[in-house]
């Protein structure tokens, strides 16, 4: 079953056209990782898929509902769907705790004692406990980045958009996040979308792989076929040739 | 001086007391108003921001005299009579609510547009967000030209002279004119709105302080 179906997109910012013909299904359980070049379109198209940008043209489908009609519940799709952004964007004035609480008690309503025990499971799932009460501005990055995960996962939600989780983060810090991200793609149930250039998260845990430049999806292949084999695409191979190698 | 004091120190009482509940009354609505129109400006519904500009530069830009003029005496004119007072009060709160809704916005828009992103993304509503998330760090930003709009709401009462509103500028006027002592009774009323301002600079470096 489709989890996040594309039928011929567009968007526009004025004149110029971001997303181009794009024509994209996702099932549900499937990790799928987004690659190209900068400007190319791909955190656009991730950010429409929760609303965060609206298009112009065409179907997109998400969980059952086309987010193109007028009468879509766009905060209906957004319990369903977490969003993992490159700066992490914890609440500022929340403790860490507080940060994963919130939206599960003010839209799910879930009970206090429950949502405070699966919060903190949350937090030793990705090994941060003991940060509970802290401020994120006293977090690392890749402390931030583990909460801004733990945060998504207390909505229970069916899919999750990963926005370059790592491009922001130190070296050393950029593990941990991924193996995080690695533990909820091997849970069969989550439907997963990445925008990353971490090609070694790509060949462990995806699918597939999707190429985009400037604005179009030029491949759309199995992990198998995108590294071992080749991209059928010019672009595609030139890209992957210069990022496999840095 | 202090013979201004002994001699009238009822209606000195008296303005200081009406002048401080005027004040407190147009400060609480006015940051209620202008916080109210704030958010209304960065709504992304259109109609929600155009009734906002409208009503921030219609009252930001009219004198205050003239709105407390208005209520005064065009009201009375076609819906009820109304006192000095209340007619004062009403021109302040709405005068004061048009230039904290533009601080509180200004405080918004400094806060990261990620916070926002971040809670709507999360589930949380637009208001959610905003009343959670976004404002609590907006109005610690704020607090500073907040203490001003206060400051300046507290002085500005004075308008209330104007419409017979028996504040502490009106029965100065009373008792300069009565003692003939015009000095020392301005200086008095001065002292009196000090007492009323000082304190409230001073609360707000407090909040600055404890929550920067």
């Amino acid at each position: 079953m489709s989890m996040i179906e594309f039928q011929d997109v567009q968007k526009y910012y004025g004149d110029f056209h971001a997303l181009h013909d794009i024509n994209l299904t996702i099932d549900a359980g499937e990790t799928v990782v987004l690659i190209g070049p900068s400007g190319s379109g791909k955190s656009t198209l991730i950010r429409t898929i929760n609303g965060l940008e609206t298009i112009q043209e065409g179907k997109l489908i998400v969980n059952g509902q086309d987010l193109a009609e007028r009468k879509t519940d766009m905060n209906r799709i957004r319990k369903n769907v977490g969003m993992v952004f490159q700066h992490f964007n914890l609440y500022a004035n929340k403790t860490i705790l507080e940060n994963i609480m919130l939206a599960p008690r003010l839209v799910l309503h879930r009970p206090e004692d429950e949502n405070k025990k699966f919060a903190m499971d949350l937090l030793d799932r990705v090994g941060l406990a003991d940060q509970a009460p802290k401020l994120p501005a006293q977090l690392s990055g890749g402390q931030q980045q583990r909460i801004a995960i733990a945060r998504s996962l207390a909505m229970k939600p069916k899919a999750l958009l990963f926005d370059e989780p790592t491009s922001a983060l130190d070296p050393e810090m950029i593990d941990d996040v991924l193996n995080v991200m690695k533990n909820i793609a091997r849970d069969s149930s989550m439907t997963m979308l990445v925008v990353t250039h971490e090609m070694g998260f790509a060949r462990e845990v995806a699918n597939r792989v999707v190429f985009m430049a400037d604005g179009r999806i030029l491949e759309d292949d199995s992990k198998e076929k995108f590294f071992d084999g080749q991209p059928s695409n010019e672009r595609a191979r030139q890209f992957l040739s210069k990022i496999i190698t840095h | 001086m202090i013979a201004i004091f002994q001699n009238y120190g009822g209606l000195l009482l008296q303005g200081f007391g009406q002048t401080l509940l005027c004040s407190i009354i147009a400060l609480f609505f006015s940051l209620i108003i202008g916080s109210m129109f704030a958010i209304f400006e960065t709504t992304p519904v259109k109609f929600l921001r155009v009734i906002a500009r409208i009503y921030i530069e219609v009252f930001r830009n009219i004198p205050l005299l003239v709105i407390t003029m208005f209520f005064f005496v065009v009201i009375p004119m076609f819906v009820a009579k109304i006192s000095g007072f209340a007619a004062g009060t009403i021109g302040l709160t709405i005068y004061t609510s048009a230039f904290i809704a533009e601080t509180v916005r200004a405080g918004i828009q400094s806060v990261d547009p990620g916070q926002m992103e971040g809670a709507r993304a999360n589930g949380l509503s637009f208001w959610q967000a905003m009343r959670y998330i976004v404002l609590p760090q907006a109005f610690r930003y704020v607090i500073p030209p907040l203490g001003n709009q206060f400051i300046n709401l507290v002085k500005n009462s004075s308008v209330l002279a104007f419409v017979a509103g028996f504040d502490l500028m009106y029965q100065g006027n009373v008792i300069a004119s009565d003692s003939l002592s015009t000095m020392s009774t301005y200086v008095c009323i001065g002292l009196l709105y000090l007492v009323i301002t000082l304190p409230l600079s001073y609360w707000m470096r407090y909040l600055e302080k404890k929550l920067a």
